[in-house]
């Protein structure tokens, strides 16, 4: 008889910290594989359609850094919460609210043109997904609510303000009755980065400062160890000195206002005008984003790249293979579900002991010595 | 010589261990470890703080499993796999540390423990029974929560006596005792010896080693060191064998002057409502701790020492500013940055997770308590951490207290306990604070940095700082202090000049003694 034991190392392990992605990633590919065979598809054709072909020509990557940017301005944000460990996730109802803030200058004056417009929408953007969150905040610091519930259940909250908003109230009067707000002017569209080679905008490139910035933060000023001290020892950050309610509405502010730049860039940059419907889950996806990437924002740009990848994949196995794009959000539960169960691997390592063997167990470990 | 399987053990034994080995990682917690209880002998377990006892202690109750070596009881080669098999063979354990549900009776966290399904009214009844004719008296509707940290452990020892074991196995068990209370605790142990009943007495206490055990085996740094019969030994050569050699004394200078020297901390009528159920209240504390000298607070653990150390420290604040001061200055309204800022500085009981984030290096660590009153030093423009000059920093502190480590940086969980208390307390001391606040200042160290600590403090106060030092150790005060204040059930008592303390009085008051009454109290408890 054999038995699988999980024994704790003394010390994380460096090497399983960048490993544990990676595992996760190909286990998600055999799982995959394994998907695909059960729908009687070749799951190398579908690999190459879903990984592949949608990676394969420039006006592509700029559709990967359209829905990337999203992805990775929310994940970075919401590192910072989870670093702190405080568990933010709402961020799909924040990205919706710096939407439809963002959009009251365009939608109710729409004369007001010129280089000022934009401007003042991303920061209405920011202001309107930074108050949403300042909701969960405000209920835990206050009356000890649980985050988690509150922050998520916001989001339908908002999901479904903004169908009455657009439906009702902001609905354009010449749209034929359809749901949806008047086309944004020319000054209230998020400009694209190069038209000529695809549609990719400005948002992609806040992505990236804010993710720079936020590591630069988290790793080298004295507010990205107090984030940390206060998520790894809350006690001892009290003994520091650090507020725990402070630190919660910072990390709750700080990524509703990165969701909320993130739902008013997509909105002005790749729709134009408000939906019902304005986000594939960009949200929640984040949140897969985050743990992939670490907590790390370098890690997350990548991360983000890859889940932006399963979007796409989605789209382009529908339409080759005739299989639901919904095996999108199947890939990303898998993705998530490997990469936590892959990062028990840090704090711990697999022995296999037959019952018979007392004599391994007495022999030291080297590897601690890292 | 671990290979050979002798027959020749001694059947006069209760229980023999034979090369008894544990290893963690690279650690051998216990090595090659030899053990002999005899039947009705009160035997002691002997060594400093991560020795191996609690280590062998584990194996002999089967919550550990042992890499190699062999135990035998009665006579007999057995395996003990699991807390219920020592359970079943005779083995009783009392832990320093207490499993007990604050929010049940005595009676019901001992029915948890037997779960035998028999009716609580039943097990009540015999508990107290069998709580009196040990002497321990003990009401077990009672709940925990309104227990003292003493009735605690009598519960645990009840539970332990109710499975009727042949062995009973105590660690610490006087640590959270008063001296009176620990007298009542030997009293019980002379008579469950009288009865045949063997004792595996874990302490680092030589004093009551010498006093009530028949024989003792010294551990050092995971092996046996030794086999002796502690009432031939004096504590100084059982302290020899634990440590391995001598310790340095602590050198307490004469206070000079200090009537006329300023009061740099000073508590006034420091009231705190219970923050939970089962907190203690502070009841109108007063105290002035001068430039220059040391104030012990002694008590028995969960008197309310960790509530005080809070609302001094600042983690809580006071509604009244005038409560706490410090410097002359009103400080109660400030949070511990703000308090820092004024001149004071703090360390914390429990190092990791509260003194110190366990999974933090050293210099981050050090940024933790600091980054404040060293903000010009630690931190640029902008927020940023100088990391170079934190790390330096916190190299010198390394230095100068002498913490021993395996990496330059190392995280805080990876130091031993006593290292990292070092750390934590030079951490402190580097910044000259006027005011320095110590909670339980050696807990858990070896006698080794346990003395470098307490020099360090005592000279700190004479180079003109007020130290308050709160600490369980009775010894520990009596080495480090100029005068002893008591804190009992929240409330402190005025401060015993140390030339006028004695074990006896600080125990009485330990006891909850009105000073002055000490007598006629000692009647009624």
């Amino acid at each position: 008889m054999m038995r699988l034991e999980l024994v704790k190392r003394p010390q994380r392990s460096a090497l399983f910290s960048v490993l544990s992605p990676f595992i996760a990633f190909a286990l998600t590919m055999i799982a995959g594989a394994v998907l695909f065979a059960l729908l009687g598809v070749n799951p190398l054709e579908a690999f190459n359609i879903y990984f592949i072909q949608p990676v394969s020509e420039v006006w592509q990557l700029h559709e990967l850094a359209i829905k990337a940017a999203p992805l990775i301005l929310i994940a970075v944000g919401l590192s910072v919460c989870y670093r702190a460990n405080i568990w933010n996730i709402g961020a799909e109802g924040q990205f919706i609210l710096g939407g439809i803030f963002g959009s009251i200058i365009p939608v109710l004056f729409p004369q007001f043109e010129g280089p000022l417009v934009l401007p003042l929408m991303l920061l209405l953007g920011m202001v309107g997904g930074a108050l949403y969150a300042a909701i969960p905040a405000l209920l835990k610091t206050r009356f000890s609510t649980n985050e988690i519930l509150t922050s998520l259940m916001l989001v339908y909250v908002a999901q479904l303000f903004l169908d009455w908003l657009v439906r009702g109230p902001w609905r354009d009067p010449q749209g034929h009755g359809f749901p949806q707000t008047i086309q944004f002017g020319d000054s209230a569209v998020l400009p694209e980065l190069m038209p000529d080679a695809g549609r990719a905008n400005w948002g992609f490139v806040f992505a990236l400062v804010a993710a720079v910035a936020i590591w630069l933060m988290m790793s080298r000023m004295l507010k990205g160890f107090e984030v940390r001290v206060m998520g790894s020892s809350p006690r001892a950050g009290r003994f520091a000195g650090f507020g725990f309610s402070k630190m919660v509405f910072f990390t709750f502010l700080l990524s509703g206002a990165l969701a909320g730049l993130a739902g008013i860039s997509e909105v002005s940059g790749a729709i134009g005008q408000l939906q019902p419907v304005i986000s594939p889950g960009y949200g929640f996806t984040a949140i897969i984003v985050a743990f992939l990437g670490r907590l790390n924002p370098l890690g997350i740009v990548a991360a983000g790249l890859v889940l932006a990848l399963t979007y796409l994949g989605g789209e382009a196995v529908q339409s080759a293979l005739g299989i639901s794009d919904k095996v999108a959000r199947v890939f990303q539960g898998m993705l998530l579900f490997f990469v936590l169960g892959c990062d028990t691997l840090i704090h711990y390592r697999i022995r296999l002991i037959g019952l018979a063997a007392p004599k391994l167990e007495a022999a030291p470990k080297l590897e601690e010595a890292r | 010589m671990g290979g050979t399987v002798s027959a020749n053990h001694d059947k006069a034994n209760l229980l023999e261990v034979r090369g008894l080995t544990k290893i963690f990682g690279t650690l051998t917690a216990c090595d090659h470890v030899d053990l002999n209880i005899a039947g009705g002998e009160i035997h002691a377990l002997l060594g400093e703080n991560g020795a191996g006892k609690s280590t062998l202690v584990k194996m002999l109750f089967g919550s550990l499993e042992p890499n190699s070596g062999e135990i035998f009881w009665d006579g007999q080669a057995v395996q003990i796999t699991n807390p219920g098999v020592a359970k079943k063979l005779g083995i009783g354990m009392v832990f320093q540390h207490f499993s007990l549900f604050e929010a049940l009776t005595a009676a019901e966290n001992i029915a948890l423990s037997l779960n035998d399904g028999s009716p609580i009214s039943t097990i009540a009844a015999k508990a107290r029974a069998l709580s009196y004719s040990y002497g321990l008296p003990l009401d077990p509707e009672s709940l925990v929560g309104d227990l003292s940290v003493g009735e605690r452990q009598r519960i645990e020892i009840i539970r332990c006596l109710l499975q009727t074991p042949q062995l009973i196995i105590l660690d610490e068990p006087t640590s959270v005792l008063t001296p009176q209370e620990a007298d009542k605790l030997f009293e019980t142990l002379e008579r469950l010896r009288a009865e045949g009943k063997s004792i595996l007495y874990i302490s680092h206490r030589l004093e009551e080693v010498k006093r009530i055990c028949d024989r003792a085996t010294v551990l050092r740094h995971g092996k046996v060191v030794g086999h002796c019969n502690p009432r031939q030994e004096t504590a100084s050569s059982l302290a020899r064998m634990m440590v391995g050699n001598e310790v340095k004394p602590v050198v307490r200078a004469p206070a000079e002057g200090i009537e006329t020297a300023p009061a740099l901390l000073e508590i006034r009528g420091l009231t705190r409502k219970p923050a939970t159920p089962f907190a203690i209240p502070l009841k109108n504390i007063n105290l002035r701790v001068r430039a220059g000298e040391v104030i012990g607070i002694a008590g028995v653990a969960g008197n309310g020492q960790g509530e005080f150390f809070e609302s001094v420290s600042g983690e809580v604040l006071q509604q009244d500013a005038g409560s706490v001061r410090i410097r002359g200055k009103d400080a109660g309204g400030l949070s511990i940055t703000g308090r820092r800022l004024m001149g004071a500085a703090f360390v914390p009981e429990e190092r990791l997770g509260h003194g110190a984030a366990p999974r933090m290096k050293l210099s981050e660590n050090l940024l933790l308590s600091r980054h404040a009153t060293d903000g010009k030093s630690f931190v640029g423009s902008g927020g940023m951490v100088k990391n170079a000059s934190v790390y330096s920093a916190a190299q010198r502190i390394i230095t100068a207290m002498d913490v021993r480590k395996s990496a330059p940086d190392p995280e805080a969980a990876a130091l031993s306990g006593g290292n990292l208390q070092k750390f934590i307390v030079g951490r402190e001391l580097d910044r000259k604070p006027s005011v320095m606040v110590v909670n339980q200042p050696t807990w858990g160290v070896d006698a080794g940095a346990a003395a470098h600590i307490r020099q360090a403090l005592i000279e700190l106060a004479r180079s003109g700082s007020a130290v308050l030092v709160i600490s369980q150790d009775l010894d520990e005060l009596f080495e480090l202090t100029d005068a002893i204040a008591v804190m009992h059930n929240g409330e402190l008592s005025a401060p015993l000049p140390i030339a006028e303390a004695t074990f006896e009085k600080i125990g009485l008051l330990m006891g909850g003694a009105e000073p002055g009454h000490a007598e006629h109290t000692l009647e009624t408890a």
